[in-house]
């Protein structure tokens, strides 16, 4: 009997809160991805451990022939190492959001009166942590094994920002994917499979000088690559206004697009 | 039935004349499959109505549209007045819904669940908190509040994803399947919060391919099958339309099950229903003497029966009556039960 009480009191009486702010909505959300890294800090591991591995292997296997010296590559390779692991990461964000649509969580929260976008700001949140985390676990085993950013601080803070602005514009590509695609595991051989020559046809590992012409023409315009460029500039020194813009546009460019894209197919579903 | 806030003010005072739901025509494709094809419902305030069917009837689309999650391709239909293509935020803030499969994250513990959505509905600091512990303390949770939902047993998860659909108390409630899966003890369990949740005044819709449940539960019952409506009424309504006087059977050896219904059937020439986890048949026989000679005759065609009585048809047969078939079960679900 007291249970049925309880259970009329907890109906009884609520004062319905006045609608919260789509802001307000956004922050409950990204405290839900804060939350996830509390609860499965194990997530941390799968995010940094094959960039920390590309960073071993490519300095000491690759580095000495590439660049002549482990040193110098490393110099090379550490901004370019950080945009892979960001752009990595962002697959992971479509295979948790393709796992909670899979749940039946994502219709909770559609059946909600809440700004409808909120659940992805959450998430992109969520990312941007992740982001940030994964690049300053890379960067201290860089600065342990040699690597100098000799813009200082100043220009390590500035990369991490541009860092952000590139995991937020790729984020959208996976939000997309993880919307579309229903098993978990897809959405990340599609990921992987779309990023792999992406990431790998760049200025990141080798400098494209020795590349075949019609591949360095590719190379020369690939996004990846001009984030590489302009994230070697901001935290090696010699950055261009030019080349930081280059670095955002496709990051722009597909916010622009996605978002949208992103609502729609959501509201759709 | 409207006196829900605590000034006896009426919740949803511009509505306080509407039924709570009421829906003309709905209709829903997916590809060429009409899955829910031309339904009209109307769910007076403050009732319990279920909506019974078989798998892959149409109840969950039907009620995924009525919970603004799925745009009817055609007809209409107003919650608490409200229009549900027109107005679907306005919808969204006077229902909740419950879906098949628990939508929580697992991840977080069952309080941080909560907390979560109370701060999506503007519970703010301290309100929240208290919020999600009143839940908590209500649905039997309180020692569970700081484990991972993952951890939760069926029904724990299944009355927290209850108190999660009641945050802010909703003027209709929608429960999808509410116990499938469960053990009878959570069953029985869930059954007690709903029908507390209904004497507090939500109008609760519930889908179920339990016949029991929609008995034990519901005040109306609709009965759908391949997206149609094919009766509705109470549970004493749907029993009348198949008439009285079953006979209910149960056999020692369940091996002569089929001779025994082969027997019934000839005698009373009336389908004979098996049911074969528990040996059973039932079988109209009109009167307590045709049924009571039918037994004896059984007895000496030398098929021992286990037990039986007279009584009421069950939802079973009601349904068996409505659609010549009986109701096709998932078998996962059957060896759950």
């Amino acid at each position: 009997m007291s249970r049925t009480r309880a259970l009329a009191a907890a109906l009884h009486g609520v004062e319905r809160p006045r609608r919260p702010s789509a802001l307000s909505n956004a922050l409950v959300f990204a405290w839900r991805a804060v939350l996830k890294f509390k609860h499965v800090p194990e997530q941390l591991f799968d995010l940094v451990m094959t960039p920390i591995m590309f960073t071993l292997l490519f300095t000491f296997v690759f580095g000495g022939a590439l660049a002549g010296s482990t040193g110098d590559y490393l110099q090379f390779f550490l901004p370019g190492i950080l945009v892979q692991t960001v752009v990595f990461n962002a697959v992971y964000s479509g295979m948790g959001l393709s796992t909670d649509l899979g749940k039946g969580l994502f219709d909770r929260f559609r059946s909600l009166p809440v700004w409808p976008l909120a659940p992805f700001a959450g998430l992109m949140v969520g990312d941007m942590l992740r982001h940030l985390i994964a690049a300053a676990i890379i960067l201290t085993i860089g600065l342990i094994l040699g690597y100098r950013p000799e813009e200082g601080l100043v220009g390590v803070l500035a990369s991490f920002a541009l860092l952000v602005a590139i995991g937020f514009g790729t984020g959208w590509i996976f939000l997309v994917l993880g919307l579309l695609i229903r098993t978990p595991t897809t959405v990340m051989t599609v990921g992987f499979t779309f990023l792999f020559p992406v990431v790998f046809a760049s200025n990141i590992m080798v400098d494209p000088a020795t590349m075949p012409g019609w591949l360095r023409a590719f190379v020369d315009i690939n996004p990846v690559s001009l984030m590489t460029t302009a994230m070697r500039g901001l935290m090696n020194g010699g950055a261009t206004v030019h080349e930081i813009g280059l670095a955002l546009f496709a990051p722009a460019l597909l916010t622009i697009v996605l978002a949208p894209t992103t609502l729609w197919l959501y509201m759709r579903r | 039935m409207n006196d829900l806030s605590p000034a006896g003010k009426p919740l949803f005072d511009d509505t306080a004349a509407q039924p709570a739901i009421s829906a003309r025509g709905l209709i829903k494709h997916f590809g060429a499959v009409r899955a829910v094809d031309g339904i009209d419902l109307d769910v007076p305030r403050g009732m319990i109505f279920a909506i019974l069917g078989p798998n892959g009837a149409g109840k969950t689309t039907l009620m995924r549209m009525l919970a603004t999650l799925s745009r009817p391709d055609a007809g209409t239909a107003t919650i608490l007045g409200r229009d549900l293509v027109g107005e679907p935020a306005e919808v969204r803030a006077l229902i909740a819904m419950t879906g098949q499969f628990a939508s929580l994250d697992e991840d977080l513990t069952g309080r941080e669940n909560l907390l979560m959505l109370a701060r999506l509905w503007g519970f703010r600091g301290r309100a929240a908190k208290a919020r999600a512990d009143e839940l908590l303390a209500a649905f039997d949770l309180a020692d569970a509040g700081h484990k991972q939902v993952k951890d939760y047993s069926g029904g724990m998860r299944r009355r927290l994803d209850i108190a999660a659909s009641l945050v802010v108390t909703p003027g209709v409630l929608f429960l999808d399947e509410p116990t499938t899966g469960l053990d009878p003890k959570a069953r029985k369990a869930v059954w007690r919060m709903i029908r507390g949740l209904a004497d507090a005044g939500v109008t609760i819709l519930l889908t179920t391919q339990y016949l029991e449940e929609a008995d034990q539960l519901a005040a109306r019952i609709a009965v759908i099958d391949h997206g149609r409506k094919i009766a509705e009424g109470t549970s004493r309504e749907l029993k009348a339309q198949t008439g009285s006087g079953f006979l209910h059977v149960a056999l020692a050896d369940r091996e002569r099950l089929d001779e025994a219904a082969r027997f019934l059937e000839a005698r009373f020439a009336s389908p004979v229903q098996t049911s074969v986890e528990g040996a059973q048949l039932s079988v109209k026989a009109g009167s307590a003497q045709t049924a009571n000679e039918a037994i004896a005759a059984l007895i000496e065609a030398g098929i021992e029966p286990s037990d039986f009585s007279m009584g009421q048809p069950s939802l079973d047969e009601v349904f068996f009556a409505l659609t010549g078939q009986g109701v096709e079960s998932d078998p996962v679900v059957e060896d759950e039960r």
